[in-house]
């Protein structure tokens, strides 16, 4: 009987105990996790702020389903480290628990900088678990006013999310624009003026050089007073449990198409990985819940001798803040095609034949995901109309024997 | 499984199939009760061009990309069909973003993704299906 050991407990754990489980029915699975919750939906924590949800709403899998898949949770236990050699994970209670086969899906930590005078902050907030989100709730307040450091995906959602219960936001990137990892400095542009317009105010190019216990002192001389601070400057992955036995790490963890790491049995997906980005041929984190599931699918099956592939890895994000919603795939390279209205911004980028990227805000981030599979599937546009297709994402614009294939056969 | 195909040779583009998908879907038995004066928000939709129209919907995947991406859980599959658990949708359109076919819908009235999820009792035809005139929108196993 195999075992199957997961540290983690994810998306990418829950996804590869279903895939285990199709292929093994017999085999003991049991998932390491260091928070006490068993597999929730991470993203969702803004929203759980922001009252679209609940934290009783966020479990992945209702309780039923680890009881249904036989899967056993070890829940507030941290894995401190694996003995390849005896095939063992060491648990930071001194448990040794043995594995056939191992997934590594331990996802990533806050990246905090040194920054003088952090220490004298007493409300200070990573935002990242069920209990960062549940921390900063309890220190809402209307009269609040609040620091954010850094505008990516994870400051710009908890900015959302307590806007409407908090005083004012202020939110400095040493970055030139906003989300920088998913928009350019156009697209950048027009979200940030529309999240002005919400009463948030930036400080871009811009660094905090000290803090005292409710003031931060920015490179450009620039004071700002604040009562909560909200760190989310960027997060980094954990590749410590594989690095430490020789395991390859490039940045993350690497990994082939089966989800294999350099060492034998063990298996890494999420957030802790690198993948192989098919828009630039190259490997990179593409730190995303899809990449996430699909990931810990693979490993799964593979894990229990199955032979599915990650082998159509893209970034895709969809993202919104107070009813503007951004779609954004692949990698911003090539020509640009801008076909941007006043309802909404588009731009697609082309390279040898292909759809590589995109980046929709607006009323153009309708059926979406037409592209996206352009994208993902590398689809050749002399195979399509794609000038009709650039102006509305619509299956028309697919060769006849393509569309009777897409709406008249099992899919 | 059985599941609802489009033959584009016989589509009208008459729309019906998108008012019947809107009656089935208000919950209420009466169509003119269900759908006067109302914009209709159908879960199935025309794609109209010069020569060529066909409806599209939900294909029920086998192996759905939109199920995968779904950052709230609210996605699932249940005997075959993509359900929506609407109480769990938080609207993020990250389903958008994936749906090759460009199905899941937003309604803005309920703030919420919307999709089909096959209306009528297991095995028989929903109702775009049943009241194409054309049997332009057929419900079989393939």
């Amino acid at each position: 009987m195999n075992k199957y050991l997961i540290i983690g407990a994810s998306i990418a754990a829950a996804s590869a105990i279903e895939a285990i489980r199709k292929n093994d029915k017999e085999g003991s699975i049991t998932v390491i996790g260091k928070e006490p919750y068993a597999p929730y939906c991470r993203p969702l924590i803004s929203y759980a702020l922001l009252g679209k949800t609940t934290f009783e709403k966020m479990p992945y899998r209702d309780a039923s389903f680890y009881k249904k898949m036989k899967a056993k949770l070890i829940l507030g236990k941290e894995a401190t480290s694996i003995d390849k050699a005896k095939k063992q994970v060491i648990l930071d209670d001194g448990t040794r628990l043995p594995y056939d086969k191992l997934l590594v899906s331990t996802g990533s930590r806050p990246f905090v900088p040194p920054m003088e005078g952090l220490d004298k902050v007493e409300k200070k907030f990573s935002f990242m678990t069920i209990d960062d989100a549940k921390s900063l709730e309890k220190e809402l307040d209307p009269e609040a006013k609040v620091l954010v450091v850094g505008a990516g995906l994870i400051g710009l959602k908890c900015c959302e999310g307590i806007l409407a219960k908090v005083k004012s936001i202020d939110v400095v990137d040493l970055a030139p624009r906003i989300l920088p990892s998913i928009l350019d400095d156009k697209a950048a542009a027009r979200v940030q003026d529309y999240l002005e317009g919400k009463g948030i105010r930036f400080f871009l190019k811009d660094s905090v050089a000290s803090f005292t216990k409710k003031t931060a002192t920015l490179k450009s001389g620039t004071k700002l007073t604040f009562d909560l601070l909200v760190l989310a400057v960027g997060v980094r992955p954990n590749t410590a449990l594989v690095a430490d036995i020789g395991g390859t790490v490039n940045r993350g963890i690497v990994t082939d198409d089966c989800c294999k790491t350099s060492i034998e049995d063990i298996y890494a997906a999420g957030d802790c990985t690198t993948s192989h980005d098919i828009t630039s041929d190259s490997d990179k984190i593409l730190a995303l819940f899809p990449n996430a599931n699909m990931q810990g699918e693979v490993a799964g099956n593979q894990m229990s001798g199955g032979t599915l592939r990650y082998d159509h890895a893209i970034a895709a994000n969809a993202i919104g803040f107070f009813g503007l919603h951004i779609i954004t795939a692949g990698s911003y390279i090539g020509d640009q095609l801008d076909l941007s209205t006043k309802d909404g911004y588009k731009v697609l980028f082309t390279k040898d034949d292909h759809l590589v990227g995109m980046i929709l805000i607006g009323d153009t981030v309708l059926r979406a995901g037409i592209y996206t599979n352009l994208i993902r599937k590398q689809i050749p546009l002399s195979s399509l109309d794609f000038e009709q297709i650039a102006q509305q994402p619509r299956l028309m614009a697919f060769a006849k024997k393509d569309r009777v294939s897409m709406l008249g056969e099992k899919r | 499984m059985k599941r609802v195909y489009v033959e584009e040779d016989w589509c009208l583009a008459c729309h019906l199939c998108e008012y019947w998908c809107a009656f089935s879907n208000s919950g209420k038995d009466n169509m003119v009760a269900a759908l006067k004066n109302k914009t209709i928000k159908p879960m199935i939709q025309v794609e109209e061009g010069d020569k060529i129209n066909f409806a599209v919907s939900c294909r029920h995947c086998e192996d759905p990309i939109c199920v995968k991406s779904c950052i709230s859980g609210a996605l699932s599959i249940e005997d075959g069909v993509i359900k929506i658990d609407k109480s769990k949708c938080v609207d993020c359109y990250t389903c958008i973003m994936a749906c090759p076919y460009g199905v899941l819908m937003p309604n803005e009235d309920e703030g919420i993704m919307q999709k089909c999820e096959l209306c009528t009792p297991r095995g028989t035809a929903p109702y775009c299906a049943a009241h194409c005139p054309n049997q332009a929108i057929i419900y079989e196993e393939r």
